[in-house]
C-alpha cells in the first residue's frame, strides 16, 4: 500500500490520497524502469544528428540516480525520450524503455495519457516557462487531476492544498499565478505539482538550475525529504555534480550522447575511472578541501552531427591513448562500476 | 477593479483630446462651409443668402470659441450633429444611424468571422504543422490577403453578377422590398451581403490565419505545453487551453483595432457594391463638400477605435493576469 501522508510536519490529518481502485495495490520494490540500447536522433535536412546513443541503465524502486554531463551532452533528450515527451525532429530510434514491464517507446497519446502523471510526472528544467503563465496554480493542478479522472472540485482543492503544504508553500498561493510567486516558490510548486498523485518516478531536469545556490540546496534537501517520504524513484538531471553528490544514490556520466561512467554515487566521486569524470570533479571548488586550482576540461563538446571514429572523448582527454583515435571504447565493468575508457581494457589498466 | 478604472479614465482622456481635435481643426482651415456652398453656386448668392447659412451652420457667429466649443461638446453629447450639406435637409445623426446599422452587419460580421475562422485554421495548421490543412490553407490565403479586395469586388460582381445573376451586387437590399423584420427581406438582405462580405473575408482572413500560426509554433515549443503532455492532458486541452490561450495574446490588440475600424466602413469595398454604409457615406460626403457630416463620422471612427482598444485591454486583462498586475 501506499506510504501514509506527510506526518511529521503536518498537524491535521490529511486527506486520503487520490487513487482510483486500479493502481490501488502498487508494487513499491524491484525495477521500476529499464531503459535498453535507447537512441535517439535529431532528423533535420542536413542530416540526422544522433543526440543519444545506445543507453542502458535500471532504476529500482526509490532509487535516486543523477545524470551528469556538459551541456548539449543529450542528457536532456535522453529524459525526454525516456518520459516520451520527444517532439519532432526528434525521434528515438532505437530501444526500450521499460516502465513497470511495460514498453513506452511506441505508445500512443492515448495510451500514454494513463500512465503520465499517474505513474510518472516530469519536474521541468526553468519553472518560469513550464507554469502555464495564463493559469493559476491551482487551476494547473486541477487540469492534471481531472485528466486522470479526479472530478470532485473538494477532494481536488484538498489535495492541491496538502501538495502545496508539502513543499512549504502557504496554500493560498493555489490563487497564484506563476509570474506572482519567486523563482524558488515556482519550482516548489511545479515539485508539489508532480507529486498530486504519489506517483512512482519523478524525471527532474535540472530543477535547481535557475536558483541560487542557497534556495538549490534548500530544494535538494527537500526533495530528498520528500522522497524517503513517498518513496518515488528519480531520474536527476543536472550538469552540477556537487550539487547531487549528497543526494544520489547511483551516478551517470554522459557524453556525446553515451554514458561515460555510471556507478555508485560515492565510489564515482572517490576514484572517478573515466577522464571525463575526473575532468568534472576537477571543475568544482572543495569547500572544506585545500585550496586547489581549478583546472576543468580543456576544449569544447564535440559537434555531434560530425561524428568521427574513435573515442569521442579523446581529442580533450590527458590520458589520450594510441587507439583511442581509431577504435571506439566499450563499455568496461570495474569493480560495479561501468565506464567508457580503454584504460580499463583489462590489459592496458 | 483598479486596472479597469485606470484605462477607463486614460479613455476618457483620449476621448476629450480626439473631440477637442475635432472642434478646432475645422476652425482651423481656411473658409468655412457655408462659403462653400455659396461657392458651388457659383456667386449667385445675396449677402443675405450667406448669412441665413452661416447662422444655419454655426459659423462667423458672434459666439466667443469658447461657448461654441461648449455647444459643440453638448451637441455631441446630445448626438445633434447638425444637418447634412449633400442631403440636406436630412440630420447627420439619421443619416450616420442607418449607415452604422449596414457597417456594423456587414463588415462588423465579417471581421469577427474572419478573426473566428482565420485563427482557428492558424490554431489547428500550427498543431498539425506540415498536415495537410497547414500546407494548403496559409499559402492559399496568403496570396488572398494581397488581392486588392476592391478588385476582387469587381471580379466577384462579374462573374457572380453580370454573367450568372445568382446574386445582387447594388445596395443592401432591392429596391422594390419593403425594409421590415420579414423573412423574405432578411433573405434579400443576406443575399445583397453575400459577394461584399466573401471579398471582405478572403482578403483578410490570411492575415489572422499567418500570425496565429506564427505566435502559436512559437508556443507549441515553450516548455509549459510539453508540461502539458507531460501531464497527460487530452490533445484539445493542451492545444486550445495552453498553446492557443498564450499564443491569442498578442492578437487580441490588432483585433481590437480592426473592430475599430470597422466603423471607418470598408470604404471600396462599400463602394464598389453601393452599400450605404459608413464607408460609402464618407466618400459621398468627401466628394460633396459635406463637412459636418465628414465631421461627425471622422468623430465616430475615432470613438470606436479607442472603445475597441478600451475593450481590447479589459479582455487582455482577462485573459492574461500579468496585465493586471503591470496595468
Amino acid at each position: 500500500m501506499q506510504p501514509a501522508s506527510p506526518s511529521g510536519r503536518q498537524q491535521k490529518s490529511a486527506p486520503p490520497l487520490v487513487r482510483t481502485q486500479e493502481d490501488a495495490p502498487r508494487q513499491r520494490t524491484g525495477t521500476v524502469l529499464d531503459v535498453r540500447d535507447l537512441s535517439v536522433e535529431y532528423v533535420t535536412e542536413g542530416g540526422s544528428v544522433l543526440a543519444v546513443d545506445q543507453v542502458n541503465f535500471s532504476l529500482d524502486s526509490g532509487e535516486f540516480v543523477a545524470v551528469v554531463g556538459e551541456s548539449g551532452c543529450g542528457k536532456s533528450t535522453m529524459l525526454f525520450a525516456v518520459a516520451q515527451l520527444l517532439a519532432p525532429p526528434a525521434r528515438v530510434t532505437s530501444g526500450s524503455v521499460m516502465f513497470r514491464g511495460r514498453n513506452l517507446v511506441g505508445l500512443t497519446d492515448k495510451s500514454l495519457i494513463a500512465i503520465r502523471w499517474k505513474d510518472l510526472s516530469v519536474v521541468m528544467q526553468s519553472a518560469m516557462n513550464a507554469l502555464n503563465p495564463v493559469k493559476s496554480i491551482g487551476a494547473q493542478f486541477k487540469d492534471a487531476m481531472r485528466a486522470h479522472g479526479v472530478r470532485s472540485n473538494a477532494e481536488i482543492g484538498d489535495r492541491s492544498a496538502e501538495v502545496l503544504k508539502m513543499v512549504g508553500i502557504d496554500p493560498v498561493h493555489l490563487k497564484s499565478y506563476p509570474h506572482q510567486l519567486s523563482g524558488g516558490m515556482r519550482q516548489r510548486s511545479m515539485i508539489a505539482m508532480a507529486l498530486l498523485f504519489t506517483p512512482e518516478l519523478v524525471i527532474m531536469d535540472e530543477p535547481t538550475s535557475a536558483l541560487d545556490v542557497v534556495a538549490q540546496r534548500s530544494l535538494m534537501v527537500q526533495i530528498k525529504e520528500l522522497q524517503e517520504q513517498f518513496g518515488f524513484a528519480v531520474i536527476f538531471v543536472t550538469h552540477d555534480m556537487s550539487l547531487v553528490s549528497h543526494f544520489s544514490d547511483r551516478l551517470m556520466v554522459m557524453y556525446a550522447g553515451q554514458v561515460a561512467e555510471v556507478g555508485a554515487t560515492r565510489q564515482l566521486f572517490d576514484s572517478p575511472r573515466h577522464p571525463y569524470t575526473e575532468g568534472l570533479m576537477e571543475a568544482f571548488p572543495s569547500i572544506r578541501g585545500p585550496k586547489v586550482p581549478l583546472t576543468g576540461i580543456g576544449g569544447s563538446p564535440p559537434n555531434l552531427a560530425k561524428r568521427v571514429g574513435g573515442c569521442w572523448f579523446a581529442p580533450r582527454c590527458a590520458k589520450v591513448l594510441d587507439r583511442c583515435a581509431t577504435e571506439r571504447p566499450p563499455l568496461y565493468q570495474v569493480e560495479g562500476t561501468q565506464v567508457r575508457c580503454f584504460r580499463h581494457d583489462g590489459n592496458v589498466a | 477593479m483598479r486596472f479597469v478604472l485606470r484605462r477607463l479614465g486614460f479613455f476618457l482622456l483620449t476621448l476629450w483630446a480626439a473631440l477637442t481635435l475635432n472642434f478646432a481643426l475645422p476652425r482651423l482651415m481656411p473658409g468655412n462651409p457655408a462659403v462653400a456652398m455659396i461657392a458651388k453656386f457659383k456667386g449667385g448668392v445675396s449677402p443675405q443668402a450667406l448669412h441665413t447659412l452661416e447662422v444655419q451652420f454655426g459659423v462667423n457667429t458672434r459666439h466667443s470659441v469658447i461657448s461654441q466649443y461648449f455647444s459643440y461638446l453638448k451637441d455631441v453629447a446630445t448626438g445633434n450633429f447638425g444637418t447634412s450639406l449633400s442631403e440636406y435637409p436630412a440630420s447627420v445623426g439619421h443619416i450616420i444611424m442607418q449607415a452604422i446599422f449596414w457597417t456594423l452587419g456587414l463588415v462588423g460580421l465579417t471581421t469577427v468571422l474572419a478573426f473566428i475562422f482565420g485563427t482557428l485554421i492558424g490554431i489547428v495548421g500550427a498543431w498539425r504543422r506540415g498536415g495537410v490543412l497547414d500546407s494548403v490553407m496559409p499559402p492559399v490565403f496568403v496570396i488572398t490577403s494581397v488581392v486588392p479586395y476592391f478588385w476582387l469586388g469587381l471580379v466577384l460582381i462579374l462573374i457572380f453578377g453580370v454573367k450568372l445573376h445568382w446574386l445582387p451586387y447594388i445596395n443592401s437590399y432591392s429596391y422594390t422590398d419593403t425594409p421590415g423584420f420579414t423573412l423574405s427581406f432578411i433573405w434579400d438582405v443576406i443575399q445583397h451581403a453575400i459577394l461584399p462580405a466573401f471579398t471582405l473575408l478572403i482578403t483578410t482572413i490570411g492575415t489572422w490565419i499567418l500570425t496565429m500560426r506564427n505566435t502559436m509554433i512559437t508556443t507549441l515549443a515553450d516548455d509549459y505545453v510539453r508540461m502539458a503532455r507531460a501531464k497527460g492532458l487530452s490533445s484539445r486541452r493542451i492545444m486550445f487551453d495552453y498553446a492557443a490561450r498564450n499564443a491569442i495574446l498578442p492578437n487580441l490588440t490588432g483585433f481590437a483595432m480592426s473592430l475599430g475600424f470597422v466603423l471607418g466602413g470598408a470604404i471600396l469595398v462599400e463602394y464598389v457594391f453601393n452599400y450605404q454604409g459608413v464607408g460609402f457615406w464618407l466618400l459621398a460626403a468627401v466628394n460633396n463638400d459635406d463637412y459636418p457630416l465628414m465631421q461627425a463620422l471622422f468623430l465616430l471612427i475615432t470613438v470606436a477605435v479607442l472603445v475597441a482598444i478600451l475593450l481590447s485591454d479589459i479582455a487582455t486583462a482577462i485573459l492574461d493576469p500579468r496585465t493586471r498586475d503591470a496595468g
